[in-house]
């Protein structure tokens, strides 16, 4: 018991002379979070008074965030692939063939071999089920390689690069196959969104859970004794998070759909559009899924064994080894799930492009692996969070757009992105070292 | 102390293990009973690590027989040790930088809440645990990076210490101490000899092991040389077989 009165002395000696690092310590920000929130903040303001406010509005706030899915639930797989000290070049190939094999399922081969009609729930529901084992299959192949047989991760994914961009073509000829089943189209966007009912209630269960989960999280460290920050700035911090919830529900929720839209929805069910009705967006299904794979990718990540054990190995694989974790079977199931992220990403963006094309996907590596070090994902392997993977991609498709609708042209854009990436890592490394952080 | 009619609670027999061409551990036999300590000594490189890296699981051995408690020992990863009750305390410390001290402790064996993993009463634990070991350990939140030789030091032991071991391996615990810390782990080794467990203790400081030790075998290039009661010999007979790799005459008999 006598370590916990003087941990509180400590830090009651401190208190007099509370430097910015020490505050920061107590109410446990992550600096790095910090800056890429400042960031993120300053390209939104940036643009909204470049656009003269349209940078701001509901409808590009949505367009955004539904162009960030794809890149952004890679991006939380890649976390763990590189925590690991591995890389996956191939996810950008992965995702094509996962789209190619998704594609022709629900087009050809589920309605010829089942006698299937379109808008069956059953092209739907196997169509996922077979692309998501697909991709976690080929991920799964990967990690046998790299794991068991110990070939350099660079190696087999930039095979695999080769490899599946063009299984991906040779399984659909080489042409676009456009999705025929309207169901698939819902993990587009526009295409499928809660509405505004649906999206608030969303917004609502989200804020309890958050402040569950805070205040679970410090009564248990307080039933062992330890110092928890202030009351205060456990609400402050609540009272931010349940904020960002809500106004980014309420914000979406205020993009209507355009009457012109409504008109064909309603004929499409042989009724007519009743006088003064209107409609809003709301959420996503796509950016409610990136979502869900966030929150759940940060769980296993710090609460679980399996994320416990990644970082280990990340750490020092022969401290993981001799600590008894099966190194080489955690290395399967890594590229497993990267795998089985990519096949969801593919599902997403080829709803959203409303086919398949054979490009979909290319040079999407190299986003992914930005996004993740952007979000403070370290090379060397150890070091990383899923939240910083997503502020990394939502940051460069923010960039990306603005960029756009200012008139930037893209090869330009491109240049931008690529130095964001490096002056990002740069001023980590020169933060690093100023704040005597070794690793 | 004598050993006899007591079965030892560790017994490798013939064990070689080789890397390539090199024989790093040639044909050795060294057993252990509960409550001694029994020394490893020799140069570097004469192949101590490798040995007890075939009891932890680390190594898997090319020949020989491993016994635990007088019963045949399949010991094929550090999983297979643990369940033997075998802790060792690596040279290297074999540390996941990144981590904390709580997270490093239980690595492998985390405390588990609802399914998930549960930081906060690893932490406690951890606290009460170095609160014996090493009471001016304070920096429970930071990696292990952040920790000075010795702070690390205390975190490996204390992960081996922790689990109720039977069996303890230490390689070389005290090569990034100071002379305070070192008298503290020496008291330790005292207190769980006491206990009844069972120490294999390598260390190059001779003083250490005629100090700690009831017996001590001494290696050279792979080869056991022989095995000493420690209060039978003297520094310097035990620094000869260490350097001319065999027995000095009056103890050859
Ligand atoms: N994993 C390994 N691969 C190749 N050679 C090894 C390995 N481990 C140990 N050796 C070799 O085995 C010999 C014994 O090493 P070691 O057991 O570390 O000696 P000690 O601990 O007595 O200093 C040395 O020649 C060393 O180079
Ligand atoms: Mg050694």
């Amino acid at each position: 018991m006598s370590d916990i009165k003087d941990n509180s002395a400590a830090s009651s000696d401190m208190e007099p002379t509370l430097t910015k690092r020490s505050l920061l310590d107590t109410l446990e920000i992550d600096v790095r979070l910090l800056g890429m929130l400042a960031a993120f903040l300053a390209i939104v303001v940036i643009f909204t008074i470049w656009t003269g406010g349209v940078f701001i509005r509901p409808r590009n706030i949505f367009n955004i965030t539904v162009q960030t899915v794809p890149v952004a639930i890679m991006a939380c797989g890649m976390v763990f692939v590189i925590v690991m000290r591995h890389i996956d070049l191939s996810v950008g190939s992965l995702l094509a063939t996962c789209s190619a094999v998704m594609a022709m399922m629900q087009a050809y081969w589920l309605p010829s071999l089942f006698g299937l009609e379109y808008g069956n729930p059953f092209i739907l529901i196997l169509t996922i089920l077979i692309g998501l084992t697909v991709g976690t299959t080929m991920g799964a192949a990967t990690g046998w390689l790299v794991g068991y047989q110990l070939i350099p991760s660079f190696i087999v994914t930039l095979g695999g690069l080769f490899i599946w961009r063009n299984v991906n073509w040779f399984a659909t000829n080489g042409q676009s196959v456009s999705l025929r089943d309207p169901n698939l189209l819902m993990f587009g966007g526009t295409e499928g969104v809660l509405g505004a009912t649906a999206s608030y209630s969303v917004g609502i269960a989200a804020s309890i859970a958050a402040v569950y989960v805070i205040f679970a999280s410090r009564k248990n460290k307080l039933s062992h004794g330890f110092v928890v920050k202030p009351m205060w700035a456990e609400g402050a911090l609540t009272a931010i998070i349940v904020g960002t919830i809500m106004l980014f529900v309420h914000w979406l929720s205020l993009y209507e759909i355009p009457k012109g839209k409504l008109r064909r929805m309603f004929e499409a069910r042989g009724e007519v559009v009743p006088e003064g009705y209107t409609a809003v967006h709301g959420l996503p299904i796509s950016v409610l899924i990136l979502i869900l794979v966030a929150v759940v990718m940060t769980v296993v990540a710090s609460k679980t064994r399996f994320g416990r054990y990644i970082f280990a190995t990340g750490g020092n694989p022969d401290s993981a080894d001799l600590s008894g974790i099966n190194t080489r079977w955690l290395t399967v199931k890594v590229f497993a799930l990267m795998g089985f992220l990519c096949a969801l990403a593919a599902l997403i963006a080829q709803a959203r492009l409303q086919s398949h094309g054979n490009d979909i996907g290319m040079l999407e590596e190299l986003r992914v692996i930005a996004a993740a070090v952007i979000g403070g994902t370290a090379l060397a392997g150890g070091v990383g969070t899923i939240y910083g993977a997503v502020l990394g991609a939502l940051i460069m498709q923010s960039l990306q757009s603005g960029m756009a609708m200012v008139g930037v042209d893209t090869p330009f854009q491109n240049i931008v992105v690529g130095l964001v990436l490096i002056t990002a890592v740069w001023v980590d490394i020169i933060y690093r070292k100023r704040m005597g952080i070794t690793k | 102390m004598s050993n006899e009619g007591k079965t030892p609670l560790v017994e490798m027999r013939d064990i070689s293990i080789a890397f390539g061409g090199i024989k790093a551990v040639d044909h050795v036999t060294v057993d252990l009973y509960p409550g001694e300590v029994v020394g490893l000594l020799g140069h570097n490189g004469a192949g101590k690590t490798t040995l007890i890296k075939c009891l932890s699981g680390a190594y898997h051995k090319d020949a020989g027989e491993i016994h635990v408690n007088g019963e045949r020992a399949e010991i094929n990863n550090p999983r297979d040790a643990r369940d033997y009750n075998i802790e060792t305390i690596y040279q290297t410390l074999a540390l996941s930088d990144n981590l904390d001290a709580a997270s490093n402790l239980f690595l492998g064996r985390e405390l588990m809440r609802n399914g998930l993993v549960d930081d906060a009463k690893m932490e406690a634990e951890t606290r009460k645990i170095m609160g014996r070991l090493n009471p001016n350990f304070k920096k429970f939140n930071d990696p292990v990076s952040a920790l000075s030789g010795g702070q690390r030091q205390s975190v490996a032991i204390a992960r081996a210490v922790y689990f109720d071991a039977k069996i303890l391996i230490m390689d070389e615990p005290t090569a990034a101490l100071g002379p305070h810390e070192t008298q503290m782990v020496a008291d330790l080794i005292q207190e769980l000899k006491a206990q009844g467990i069972g120490i294999f203790l390598i260390d190059h400081d001779i003083h250490n092991v005629m100090q700690l030790c009831d017996r001590a075998n001494v290696m050279k290039n792979g080869k056991l040389v022989g095995t000493v009661n420690v209060n039978e010999v003297t520094d310097d007979d035990i620094l000869g077989m260490i350097i001319l790799g065999k027995k000095p005459e009056h103890l050859a008999a």
